[in-house]
């Protein structure tokens, strides 16, 4: 097996440790449009970084969390909702970003390559990036499980326990944010929410509580990203969108299967 | 508990305002619960029931005034609405017991208690509206409460198990000595085991004990004549018009000023 295509798999499997369970919040919280939102940012953020000299996904991830509270700050202000909002921030950071890399001269930017990703260009530094990534969401999320169980099902429920819901909520907002940041090298701005919603949506035919949904969800995304890339190396298709199609099939699969029952007494 | 030891009220607001957006939601209000009293907020759609609910558990903070809480003051909260969404793989027991550290009988008995014991394995997305009241009425009680704010315990509620449910709730002063803040739009329950109503309309249109309440011409004049009558039992006039300048001063709580 090449070099490049091991540090693709292991980097795209590594990956889904974090998608799977943030996945499972993103869906249950029905913020997908939220992580769609985030990622068309990306562009703003490399402008960002050619501006400032820092690293992209640094900067990617500096924009991702500006994204977030801009909007905090005028969701109570404008008369529009949420939805309209976000897609209008959306699109602005958009096209806001490719104007400002037409803007800097000397500076040619690979648009494809931030639009569709390339998982197979992978380098170690990448695979270090990663495995801090997925070591930090990880660590977030299990110190944090049961208060953020505790408000996607209810916040104001929450609240009256006394769980810092705001706190818990910008926890989860940087860990979208970051596995975004870290995923689009892969699959691309327009192709990374799918990493993150595809599998969690497809695990929850396959189970009962949500932790076994996170695990499943962990186990289909990793299951796409090796088919994906197999049937990528075998029929030479693009790598990110072969894995968001094996995903899909996953997700197609579920409809047709039985809902898992909850065991009943 | 300890409620004993404290003197004053579990929770108390103070000439509470809170503005959403560009309207007044809430202007000035009082409110105040003492342990082993049941205070029942009533009022008409958008008098700021929820909100006032929402203010006093700390979940929105009031533009002016304070709320001011006994110290270790735990509060057992029921909310009016859960949003139940199937995607989320969730049952009865895992909702109770999420965060919360307590053993099997203790489940066991609160759902003995609130009439839940056989749902206790089913889906939390596939019970019904009135199950929903009961498994939300047993979370409050699991955290030991000394105050629970319950917002409409009682929709969706069968008839049947209405008055059932409600002597339950009254019980529950007895039993652990907690203050109890309803909200509810069920007048006759409301009357029947109340300790003191709180009649708001964004303001504190007044309050006081269900029967004094009912002869209140605020309180006429905002559910209309039928509703105090059948509540206070003779009849009285209706002098008392909302809009005009010279209100006669109601004989409880706060004079209208619109």
């Amino acid at each position: 097996m090449e070099d490049f295509f091991l540090r693709a798999l292991i980097g795209g499997m590594g990956i889904t440790l974090a998608t799977g369970p943030i996945g499972c919040f993103v869906v249950w919280l029905r913020v997908a449009y939220f992580g769609t939102a985030l990622a068309h940012t990306v562009l703003l953020g490399v402008a960002l970084g050619y501006l400032l000299r820092i690293e992209p996904v640094v900067a990617v991830l500096i924009t991702c969390f500006l994204f977030a509270g801009c909007l905090a700050l005028l969701e109570r202000r404008a008369p529009v909702s949420l939805d309209t909002l976000l897609g209008v921030l959306a699109h602005l950071s958009l096209a806001g970003g490719l104007v400002a890399l037409a803007f800097m001269e000397n500076v040619r930017v690979d648009l494809i390559g931030y639009l569709f990703g390339d998982i197979l260009s992978i380098g170690i530094v990448d695979l270090w990036l990663i495995a801090g990534t997925v070591a930090i969401t990880l660590a977030a999320i299990s110190w944090q499980w049961q208060n953020l169980l505790a408000i996607t099902i209810d916040s104001d429920l929450a609240a009256a326990e006394g769980i810092p819901v705001e706190r818990v909520r910008l926890l989860l907002i940087f860990l979208l944010a970051a596995v975004i940041a870290i995923g689009m090298k892969m699959v691309g701005m327009l192709l990374v929410v799918a990493l993150v919603i595809i599998p969690a949506a497809a695990a929850r035919r396959f189970s009962s509580t949500p932790e076994t949904m996170g695990m499943v969800a962990i186990a289909i995304g990793a299951v796409s990203v090796g088919l994906g890339l197999m049937s990528s190396l075998t029929w030479n298709l693009p790598a990110g969108p072969a894995i968001v199609l094996v995903a899909s099939l996953f997700f197609l699969a579920g409809l047709s299967a039985p809902v898992r029952r909850v065991f009943r007494s | 508990m300890n409620i004993g030891a404290h003197r004053g009220p579990l929770i108390r607001a103070r000439q509470v305002s809170v503005r959403l957006g560009q309207r007044n939601v809430l202007e000035e209000v009082d409110l105040e619960v003492h342990a082993g009293e049941i205070v029942t907020l009533v009022g008409l759609n958008g008098a700021g029931k929820s909100t006032l609910v929402r203010t006093l558990l700390g979940i929105i903070q009031p533009d002016v005034g304070t709320v001011e809480r006994m110290p270790d003051l735990r509060i057992g909260y029921s909310p009016q609405r859960l949003r139940r969404d199937p995607i989320l793989p969730i049952t009865v027991r895992r909702f109770l017991t999420i965060g919360a550290r307590f053993g099997q009988e203790r489940l066991a008995a609160v759902l003995e208690e609130v009439g839940a014991s056989t749902i206790l394995n089913h889906p939390m997305a596939e019970i019904s509206g009135g199950e929903l009241h009961r498994v939300l009425l047993a979370k409050a009680l699991l955290r030991k409460p000394n105050l629970l704010v319950l917002d409409e315990p009682l929709a969706g509620v069968d008839i049947a198990s209405q008055s059932e449910l409600y002597s339950l709730i009254s019980k529950f002063r007895e039993r652990y000595g907690c203050g109890i803040l309803l909200v509810s739009h069920d007048l006759h329950l409301v009357m029947t085991g109340t300790d003191r109503v709180v009649c708001l309309n964004r303001h504190v249109c007044c309050s006081g004990p269900p029967r004094t309440i009912a002869r209140d011409p605020a309180f006429s004049m905002l559910f209309g004549p039928h509703v105090s009558e059948w509540l206070a039992v003779y009849p009285h006039s209706h002098d008392h018009r909302h809009d005009t300048m010279e209100d006669p001063a109601p004989p409880i709580g706060r004079e209208h000023s619109r």
